[in-house]
């Protein structure tokens, strides 16, 4: 497969499947809930709906505050670009593009702060501080468990750490040093896309909101720029863990492998709604302690492989 | 499948471990230790096979370490109506950092043991001194007495994983004395609980720190 070809399908698949899963994790906490839910596409219908909207736009506001809605979306796709997708190889390779992928987020992460700062309001300033100092803790244990897959792999790209191939050699051998590093990357997932028990998506109370208080002031199809930059987000960083988790066992053929990967990307979906049903949200002073723990688990199970 | 267990087994004892080390509650401690016993009784078998010894050591432990002494523990709790908070002379996040470079230094501490050949490499020693280790710090940082002796009962944990290592060449009686000594223990504990509640209506160990006339 040529290079533009392979970059086409992979961002089609992101781009176009993405907003699934949203869909599928209210499906999933509306059946917990003995409800019947809004349909599984309804993300697709509201960002129709928000592109055709106006925008209310405050006049304390500068050109910060469109920038953070245009990096969400932007961010998730060009990191994407650096992931397999199941069969399908990362369009853009390079040794050390990990790192590159972990502050490409970091960069969303300022500009999505800046955004919620410019602004003026206090619960958005409080908001940027809460995620702010938040991801400083998830920002390590994600590092230590790249490390801990450069390590296995012996190469600092993603594309190598994360190849089937490559997957299929090291499970049956430190399978539960893997075991550690996927366990402590679903913490960061959750708590990267303002899940429960970390943020609750769906509160509508300013003072507890993490993620979606940041947010408050953007409206129409910038707020639809960052509700689906969320998507993305959860899709790119759900790949991490989906294309970790791939059983060693796989088919070798491409097309099945990619057709898992989806496959899997809807099953952590489902995972995470059950997640949030049967999970309260943790007080916010116990967060710290679930992300530095879990990080730990990594740098425990790195000390492992490095012995 | 012998291998994998005894892969896969160390990982849920240190864990288990970790998870005394951080959670608050004394109620999820007492249900992680009994686990953990549970766990470590079926290294006799993993090591030696099925055989007369290993069954009697592997059940002794498992009836010992995983229901009875639990049981003791949680109506004790009952018994003196001890709230579910633990306190910690220092952070849990702090006790779970220290738990981890421990384990991590036992990890590295093993592997320049003198061991025998066939224990070189394996994950059984390095399990037996972090799972110590663990207890080492619980018995150190928690206040409450009862944590206390989860933390003896965590310690003789990884001193039963290193026994279980060496019950071929040691006779039986040596293990008989570590399940003995342990139950000794926890009934002593015990009546040292109904005293310092009795004496100071606390279970805190750190009026006894002060010297009185």
């Amino acid at each position: 497969m040529n290079l533009l070809s392979l970059l086409i399908l992979h961002s089609l698949l992101l781009l176009l499947l993405a907003p699934l899963l949203p869909g599928i994790i209210a499906k999933t906490k509306a059946f917990f809930g003995g409800r019947k839910g809004a349909p599984v596409l309804q993300l697709y219908f509201d960002l129709n709906r928000l592109r055709r909207k106006g925008m209310v736009v405050s006049p304390t506001t500068s050109w910060i505050f469109f920038v953070g809605p245009l990096l969400a979306v932007a961010v998730p796709l060009t990191a994407s670009l650096m992931l397999p997708f199941g069969g399908l190889a990362a369009p853009v390779r390079f040794g050390g593009d990990a790192i590159l992928f972990v502050y490409l987020f970091g960069l969303l992460r300022f500009f999505t702060a800046s955004a919620a700062l410019d602004t003026g309001s206090a619960f958005e300033g409080m908001g940027a501080a809460r995620e702010v100092s938040f991801s400083c803790l998830a920002e390590p244990a994600v590092l230590l468990v790249l490390l801990l897959l450069g390590r296995l792999a012996g190469s600092f790209s993603l594309q190598q750490m994360l190849a089937p191939q490559q997957l299929a050699v090291a499970w049956p051998a430190q399978g539960v040093t893997l075991g550690l590093a996927l366990v402590t990357l679903l913490v960061v997932v959750l708590a990267e896309n303002a899940r429960i028990p970390v943020d609750d998506p769906n509160t509508h109370l300013e003072l507890t909101m993490i993620h979606e208080v940041m947010v408050l002031d953007h409206s129409g199809p910038a707020l639809g720029l960052i509700e689906y930059g969320s998507a993305l987000k959860l899709w790119v960083l759900g790949g991490l863990v989906v294309q970790l988790s791939l059983p060693p066992l796989l088919p070798t053929d491409l097309a099945a492998t990619t057709l898992l990967f989806i496959a899997g990307q809807l099953l952590l979906a489902l995972l995470i709604g059950i997640i949030e049903s049967v999970m309260a949200r943790l007080p916010l002073p116990r967060v710290p302690a679930l992300l530095i723990g879990s990080g730990l688990l990594a740098a425990f199970g790195l000390i492992l492989i490095l012995r | 499948m012998t291998e994998q267990l005894l892969q896969l087994l160390p990982f849920a004892v240190i864990l288990l471990g970790f998870y005394v080390l951080a959670s608050q509650r004394l109620r999820a401690c007492v249900e992680a230790v009994a686990l953990q016993g549970a766990l470590i009784s079926c290294y006799p078998l993993l090591l030696h096979g099925f055989e007369g010894q290993a069954l009697m050591l592997s059940g002794g432990a498992l009836l010992l370490k995983g229901i009875v002494i639990p049981l003791m523990l949680l109506r004790a709790m009952r018994k003196l109506q001890i709230e579910r908070e633990i306190e910690s002379l220092i952070g849990f996040i702090p006790t779970l950092v220290v738990g981890v470079v421990v384990a991590a230094g036992a990890f590295l501490f093993a592997d320049t043991l003198p061991l025998a050949l066939e224990h070189h490499h394996s994950l059984v020693v390095p399990t037996a001194l972090a799972t110590m280790g663990c207890g080492f710090l619980l018995i150190i940082t928690r206040r409450k007495a009862l944590t206390q002796v989860l933390g003896y009962l965590v310690l003789e944990n990884g001193i039963y994983i290193f026994g279980a290592l060496i019950s071929k060449v040691l006779p039986a009686m040596v293990e008989a004395g570590v399940l003995l000594d342990l139950l000794v223990a926890v009934f002593i504990m015990g009546i040292v609980l109904h005293q310092i509640k009795r004496e100071f209506s606390t279970l805190d160990t750190q009026p006894l720190t002060e010297l009185k006339e």
